[in-house]
């Protein structure tokens, strides 16, 4: 088998979810500023009610067609996670609109402990295991080997992120967030709600991470109360890479990094001449976050401060 | 009364940039608002619109108080108001600005033709209609934010010194736009830096010093006045 391609392969799968993932934070962050930390535990959040809806209904043996249950699942990880980051977002960061930069942040590192440790007392601290829904057809195409289930994350993925820009760039609505991301107070003026333009935004991007949370599981078959972490902090990291605040950027960083991260953990073991496995991709990543930072702050499709859209 | 404001005072921290102004604007009238830098026009401006919360005053709009409504609800009263430094957003297309100005309308045929109506008002703008807006020179952005407020077929029209940084024979055509403009039928409060150009094409005008109105009166009147005369026409008298 050829680990180059297998390892792209791999790494444009995973790069999609993250790609969804940093929609979130980089739509967020274009409209008001906000690194919102808590946004991988919506994905979290999104993964595990998904995980309980779709095993609660197989495991009552209603019947039901698998497919009908996924839509269900994910119907619901839809309906529970947008209906947090609205909350979250009223109740936690629009009082602190107006306070300095780093109350908001410190708040969303809040946000997200308390919603880590939510989770761990609805679904406790182990590992849940998630059922192979369909059986996995693997198709060899030059060496490597692709699943089903990869075709259906990427193909899902592009699909909604599709959607998302023309939404963000052909709908009046997309252009009137597009607006407040550049001027609040002019935008008000237009007769824009800028707190309804805000909510949109949590509420798209929490839709979106209820999506790559169920994908996510279904992907690795596992679901966990601290999965978003990581997961977070990569597509963090991905948004950063793209320029954040730029929803082209969020994609490219996304797949850029799931690449990255994946050709490294196929190689790590050469690099190091076998010191170290692919147990350390995760330092790909935030190798990649370090290197942006120092180098183009402003990520791949960044541009200057004020510019966001 | 379209527009009245009555002690109207607004305080940043502990200073006071507007000290209780009363002033009034009829349907139909062209009005201007001139002082030298520093009075408190735009902060009078802004507490019109709800972007800032005056401290005491009121601000009552075609029969109702809006003292500290949000600016969003504003259009919809047909209030419109193109910002000082004209608050272009400047990654939309200059189609985009003006079709946000139009946010709130639900017409999209009537939408359209207004589109078509402001680039025959400014066909410098209809030549970069697909430009981005941080593209355009000041002039250009000036017109635009014009035609912006334009598209939400207002009532009221609240213009924030449209001739700043423009070349003299740029400001000459805004300010035959602007009359030309209010003899459509839209009332106007102008501000401006350039008093003898507003009270030119103004029916009255409002002088303002340090927060409070120093004179008011009929626009000829003010033109004739010897302290306007030597203070903001530059002659001396
Ligand atoms: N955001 C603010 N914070 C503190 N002080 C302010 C603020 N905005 C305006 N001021 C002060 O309020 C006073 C009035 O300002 P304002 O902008 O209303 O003047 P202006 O008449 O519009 O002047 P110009 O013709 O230069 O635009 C000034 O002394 C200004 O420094
Ligand atoms: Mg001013």
């Amino acid at each position: 088998m050829d680990i180059f391609l297998q390892q792209i392969v791999n790494g444009v799968t995973l790069g999609s979810i993250y790609a969804l993932v940093a929609l979130g934070y980089t739509m967020v962050y274009g409209i008001i500023g906000l690194i919102n930390f808590a946004h991988g535990d919506v994905v979290m959040v999104g993964a595990l009610t998904a995980f309980t809806v779709i095993t609660g209904l197989l495991g009552a043996g209603a019947g039901l067609p698998v497919g009908a249950v996924v839509a269900l699942g994910l119907a619901a990880a839809i309906l529970v996670c947008t209906t947090l980051a609205f909350g979250i977002e009223r109740v936690a960061y629009r009082p602190l609109r107006r306070a300095a930069r780093l109350a908001p942040l410190i708040t969303a590192i809040g946000v997200s402990i308390v919603l880590q440790n939510t989770a761990m007392m609805i679904w406790g601290r182990n590992y849940l295991r998630f059922p192979e829904l369909w059986q996995s057809r693997r198709f060899v195409i030059a060496g490597a080997s692709i699943t089903s289930m990869q075709v259906a994350i990427v193909l899902v993925s592009v699909a909604v992120m599709a959607l998302l820009l023309l939404m963000i760039h052909y709908t009046k609505l997309g252009t009137a967030m597009r607006a407040t991301a550049q001027n609040p107070e002019v935008a008000g003026l237009m007769g824009i709600n800028i707190n309804t333009a805000i909510s949109i935004a949590f509420v798209i991007g929490a839709a979106l991470a209820a999506a790559a949370g169920f994908m996510v599981m279904a992907y690795y078959q596992v679901a966990h109360y601290h999965m978003g972490f990581i997961l977070g902090l990569k597509a963090f990291t991905a948004a950063v890479l793209g320029g954040i605040g730029n929803l082209g950027g969020a994609m490219l960083g996304g797949l850029l990094l799931g690449v990255v991260e994946a050709l490294g953990a196929g190689y790590i073991g050469d690099l190091t001449f076998g010191f170290l496995g692919s147990n350390y991709q995760d330092v790909f990543a935030f190798f990649v976050l370090i290197l942006v930072l120092i180098f183009r702050p402003l990520g791949l499709l960044g541009e200057r401060a004020g510019d966001r859209a | 009364m379209l527009l009245e404001l009555a002690g109207l005072e607004v305080a940043y921290g502990g200073i006071k940039a507007v000290k209780g102004i009363d002033l009034a604007v009829e349907k139909g009238e062209l009005v201007c608002l001139i002082g030298a830098n520093g009075a408190g026009k735009t902060t009078t401006l802004k507490a019109i619109c709800g972007l800032t919360v005056p401290r005491a005053g009121h601000v009552r709009y075609a029969g109702e108080d809006i003292t500290g409504m949000p600016s969003y609800q504003l259009v919809a009263r047909g209030l419109a108001m193109v910002p000082e430094g004209r608050g272009i957003f400047r990654q939309l297309t200059v189609e985009e600005n003006l079709v946000m100005g139009a946010f709130i309308r639900g017409d999209r045929p009537a939408v359209r033709r207004d589109l078509e109506h402001v680039f025959e008002i400014f066909p410098r703008l209809a030549e970069r209609r697909a430009q981005s807006g941080g593209t355009l020179s000041g002039g250009e952005q000036q017109m635009l934010a014009i035609g912006r407020a334009l598209m939400s077929r207002p009532r009221l029209l609240l213009l924030d010194e449209p001739s700043m940084g423009l070349a003299p024979l740029l400001v000459g055509r805004i300010f035959e736009t602007v009359r030309e403009i209010a003899k459509g039928g839209v009332t106007i409060l102008l501000i401006e830096q350039n008093a003898r150009l507003a009270l030119e094409i103004s029916t009255r005008g409002y002088v303002m010093e340090s927060g409070r109105i120093a004179l008011a009166g009929r626009a000829t009147d003010l033109l004739a006045d010897p302290k306007v005369r030597e203070a903001y026409l530059g002659e001396a008298t």
